[in-house]
């Protein structure tokens, strides 16, 4: 690890004008930006910590219905207290990683990475979340612009995001035997308006929505409405772990599962 | 009712108190005074001549207190291989030079091209940075086959090919072996691969050298095995320091599984550069060092046939296979596929003729040694599928097909050298198919069936050699080292007993477990007794732990100096109580005569051995210290019987173990729950090595598998409860505890039970044309298979 200043603003003010500066790169719960930093392969003169400033921190419910997490909001967190209100995103946050990991990791951090292989933006594209920033709110359409790239501007900061409330949802992770993180994974929600399916892990361009599941579990939301429907091996990931046609197969088969059990 | 202490008894480890509350003391708890700290700077092209290593900006660099490359090490020995084989032309293997630091060439990523010395680890880093290196990239080697072939680029360029050694065992047979193919009713032919594992301990290797100017003593702490063995090759062989001279302590380490056997160059540069700068020198590997540094297990191809007569009797075997020894011969590495892998190959069967042939191999990959079963897993695996895939070609119970064909008279010759002592196979398969409740299998599978999953039942059996070995016997083979063991049993005063033994414990509760015998032994209390191992400076020399050695050999050493401290004590009791030393017995800490109410207590005896004023000193000298040399007069042989049961998700290809049963015959035991322990973490790794670990290069030989991101290593919940007995107990006939090992068994007996158990779900679901797929059966290779 390269030397840095680290400094932890309390407000959501201060961190932007923190991260004004040059070099200045903000941190989350650090579960991806630390390691990479230790392999010297990131080197920012400047940690602007996030997970002190507490009105981005906690779980409520909106008046309007949505689900709001704040930015610098740790996985267990979610994991606790979204469950009565929207159990499927607890399910999600509660299988990441591994309580070490759960404990530091917040959906800010994940949502900024779009790690492509991440549980969180399947649930945030799958949901129609509202991204918002210090700045401006983004729909989560607009927000995944492919593997590790996304809307924000440099030093724009996720201070919340907004789910809508699906009637149904489930979340299905296939792991990759190592990382364990997803192989595939399969956000599934079922919304008055129709259905939204959302996959990570498995598209060379991040996640994505299956928009044909998605017509086809809008006219019926059962596994056998899927029958069928195939994804293009072309387009997926292969690597060590899952050649391109058995990532395209496992996108199928969890989203049957997820339809099966989304409640 | 069981006994709570001595043999037999399972006392609570007693090290673990220390491990457990973060008290131990492991080599990078050593910090020394004025100690600098070492990085490497390793090579990241697999293959290069090394035209120049610009070291002087990086000299500059803040803290930097002296660069160290190849030309350092132009008057000083290199890394010396410790086993010669022999190859089937009566020829010694082709041995390279393996330098400390890269002279000329590097050949593997992670290949050491120089080391700076600075004040920080990170400053060390820094000023790496700043070093300009030439190389110019050559074509790498990475496939054995393609490896071998004439015109292949070579690893080394002083040697005439890739080819380290093309061994033939028993060359002698093979005539006759290829003679009985011709004539057999029947041939089972399967190809597979051993893969390549990387051992992963918990604790990475560290070496701290430190070095004494008033004395000329150098000491290296280090993470190994065997510490005397490193004071030996590296004192002998690459620097130039006689023993007197050199101290090697090994403290609490933190798991080995054979990787920390070995010598390797960090451990010599950290001595070397301490005698150099006249300060200590630290090294501590990262994860991913160890990745690209610590010697490589497995890694075989291989070709194995099976013959049998109209009555499916065994009647011949062959064995062709491909060893990546990678780009330098580690430690063992040569002995590991053959005597270790040759000698193994009749399993436990009456297989009168056993050709084994083995090309040995150099490749531009990370050097392959010993891991945990060395050779014996990688003969267990080919043996007991090629079985089982005979079995399903010829339509009949793979378990009858092999009690069939078991070995039931012993001693054993095998056609393969080695003389079996003891055994019962049949007992052990009895025992197992109790465990493992086959006949309730049916209606499991119907359960899992009916959840939409595919349920297999998979056995094998397996043979090991352990407890390596007589000396005379593994110096005719190759061997550069005798393989005896040593103790020292030092009673002191007030009868507390210190127990020098030159084993290592690395996780084997040997500081439990030891003390178990001798208490036995004396009728005192094991918290009388301390085990101390681990430092050349303590004890006399010894040859370390692998093999499963430690107690069939450390443990024997100990029990016949422990015999000569009794002899003692009973002439001192004798002389107490004047009576003649054979009458006297010894039992629940006393010496009694025989036949009367006299008796004298253990510290009365101790205590007159020191003070020796009322004492026979015209026969016997002052003081009660004891010292034994042990070496055996054979192998042992542990063997069992296992089953898995694997369910298998035919959506996704994911295989999970729903049962894992391990009948085993370790003879004697002496704490069964160190025991049951030792074939839990062995069991746990071969699903590791059947399931997930394969460590993976591509064909420039870039380590695919440098990290946990992509090596995947066994996890609690990939793992079930075990059924583990070990009850069916044929004691080993030529130590004096009747001893067999029991620390390898686990990881040599349970991989093919796994694939033997996915096969045979295949098959359940009509998948029939599937008859191998290699390890590790992820869950892409499992779905491929069934849709290719």
């Amino acid at each position: 690890m390269y030397n840095f200043e680290l400094v932890r603003p309390t407000t959501i003010a201060d961190a932007a004008s923190a991260l004004g500066h040059e070099g200045a790169q903000a941190l989350g719960g650090g579960q991806t930006l630390l390691p990479t930093m230790k392999q010297r392969l990131a080197s920012p003169e400047t940690l602007v910590s996030l997970t002190a400033i507490t009105e981005m921190q906690g779980v409520c419910m909106s008046d309007d219905g949505h689900l709001c997490i704040g930015g610098a909001t740790p996985h267990a967190l979610v994991a606790r207290e979204a469950v009565a209100h929207y159990p499927a995103l607890a399910g999600l946050a509660s299988h990441i990683g591994d309580p070490a990991v759960r404990n530091r990791g917040t959906i800010g951090g994940s949502l900024a990475n779009n790690d492509p292989s991440a549980c969180y933006p399947s649930a945030a594209l799958g949901s129609g979340a509202v991204i918002i920033t210090n700045t401006r709110k983004i729909a989560a359409d607009d927000y995944f612009q492919g593997m590790f790239t996304t809307a924000l501007n440099e030093g724009e900061i996720i201070t919340e995001v907004r789910f809508p409330i699906p009637e149904k949802a489930n979340y299905q992770k296939f792991e990759q035997p190592a990382s364990r993180f997803a192989l595939v994974g399969v956000f599934v929600a079922k919304y008055a308006d129709g259905v939204r399916v959302a996959v990570t892990g498995a598209s060379e361009e991040g996640v994505f929505r299956w928009t044909e599941a998605e017509a086809a579990l809008s006219k019926s939301f059962t596994a056998d409405a899927l029958n069928g429907l195939t994804l293009p091996a072309d387009g997926m990931i292969g690597d060590l772990h899952g050649s391109k046609a058995y990532r395209a197969h496992l996108v199928g088969v969890m989203t049957k599962r997820a339809v099966a059990a989304a409640a | 009712m069981p006994k709570d202490h001595g043999i037999g008894a399972s006392p609570k480890r007693r090290e673990d108190l220390r491990f457990l509350t973060g008290n131990g003391n492991y080599t990078d708890d050593i910090n020394l005074y004025g100690q600098a700290y070492v990085h490497f700077l390793r090579s990241d092209v697999a293959h290069g001549r090394l035209n120049k290593v610009d070291t002087s900006a990086a000299a500059d660099m803040p803290g930097v207190v002296r660069i160290f490359t190849g030309d350092d090490f132009a008057g000083v020995g290199g890394i010396p291989c410790g086993w010669q084989v022999t190859d089937k032309h009566g020829q010694p293997m082709q041995e390279p030079a393996h330098p400390v630091l890269a002279q000329g060439k590097v050949r593997h990523v992670g290949d050491p091209i120089a080391a700076i010395v600075a004040e920080t680890y990170e400053q060390a880093r820094d000023a790496a940075e700043a070093i300009v290196l030439d190389i110019e990239e050559l074509p790498a080697v990475i496939d054995m086959k393609a490896a071998v072939k004439d015109g292949a680029p070579k690893v080394h360029d002083d040697l005439t090919s890739n080819l380290c050694y093309d061994w033939g065992f028993v060359e002698e047979n093979k005539a006759a072996t290829d003679e009985a193919f011709k004539n057999a009713a029947h041939v089972t032919s399967l190809e597979l691969v051993n893969n390549r594992l990387v051992a992963n301990p918990m604790e990475p290797r560290v070496a701290v050298g430190d070095y004494n100017r008033s004395t000329d003593e150098s000491t290296l702490y280090t993470t190994s095995q065997n510490p005397h063995v490193i004071r030996l090759l590296m004192g002998a062989f690459v620097l130039g320091i006689p023993e007197h001279k050199l101290r090697v302590v090994a403290p609490d380490v933190g798991g080995g599984f054979g990787t920390k056997i070995f010598h390797y160059a960090e451990e010599a540069f950290c001595t070397f550069a301490a005698r150099q700068i006249k300060r200590p020198v630290k090294w501590t590997s990262s994860r991913s060092e160890a990745f690209m540094s610590d010697a490589h297990g497995r890694d075989h191809v291989s070709k194995i046939e099976l013959a049998l007569d109209k009555d499916n009797n065994f009647i011949a075997l062959r064995t062709e296979t491909y060893a990546n020894m990678g780009a330098y011969l580690s430690t063992f590495a040569p002995s590991v596929p053959t005597w270790l892998h040759g000698t193994l190959m009749a399993g436990n069967y009456r297989t009168p003729l056993v050709y084994v042939n083995v090309k040995a191999v150099f490749t531009n990959t990370v050097p392959v040694d010993a891991y945990r079963g060395a050779g014996r897993p990688e003969a267990t695996y080919q043996l007991e599928r090629v079985i089982d895939k005979a079995a399903r070609e010829l339509g009949v119970d793979p378990i009858k097909l092999r009690r069939q064909n078991f070995i039931t008279q012993f001693p054993y010759q095998t056609p393969v050298a080695v003389v079996y002592d003891t055994g019962n196979y049949v007992a052990t398969m009895d025992k197992l198919e109790e465990i493992a409740d086959f006949s309730g299998f049916a209606a499991r599978r119907k359960a899992s069936e009916a959840k939409g999953k595919l349920r297999g039942l998979g056995v094998n059996c397996y043979i090991e050699a352990c407890g390596i070995a007589p000396s005379n016997l593994v110096g005719q083979l190759g061997a550069r080292a005798g393989l005896y063991e040593s103790a020292t049993v030092r009673v002191n005063a007030t009868g507390s007993i210190s127990v020098m033994t030159g084993s290592h414990s690395h996780g084997q509760g040997h500081e439990t477990a030891f003390p178990q015998v001798i208490a036995e032994m004396l009728g005192i209390d094991e918290s009388m007794i301390e085990i101390v191992h681990g430092d050349t400076a303590k004890g006399p020399m010894g040859m370390g732990t692998y093999g499963s050695r430690s107690l069939a050999v450390g443990g024997s050493a100990m029990v016949r100096a422990t015999e000569k401290i009794i002899n003692k004590a009973k002439k001192i009791a004798a002389h107490l109580m004047e009576a003649s030393d054979a009458d006297i017995e010894i039992k629940d800490g006393k010496f009694h005569v025989a036949g009367t109410d006299k008796s004298v207590a253990w510290g009365d005896v101790t205590l007159a051995a020191y003070v020796p004023h009322n004492y026979p000193l015209e026969d016997i000298e002052p003081g009660l210290e004891e010292t034994a040399f042990y070496d055996p007069s054979n192998f042992t042989y542990p063997s069992g019987a296992y089953a898995c049961e694997v369910e298998l998700d035919p959506d996704t290809g994911r295989v999970t173990i729903e049962r894992f049963s391990a009948a085993d015959d370790f003879g004697n035991i002496i704490n069964p729950m160190i025991v049951s322990g030792q074939v839990h973490g062995g069991i746990g790794q071969g699903i590791g090595q059947a399931l997930l670990e394969g460590a993976v290069y591509d064909d420039n030989g870039q380590l695919l598998t440098g990290s946990y991101m992509d090596y995947a290593m066994p996890r609690a919940a990939d793992v079930p409860f075990y059924a583990v007995d070990h009850s069916c107990v044929t004691p080993c006939t030529h130590n004096p505890l009747g001893v067999k090992g029991c620390g390898e068994a686990g990881a040599i007996g349970s991989p093919p039970s796994v694939v033997n158990a996915v096969i045979d779900a295949l098959h359940s679901a009509g998948k029939t044309h599937i008859t191998h797929i290699d390890m590790p059966l992820s869950p892409n290779r499992v779905w491929a298979a069934m849709n290719a």
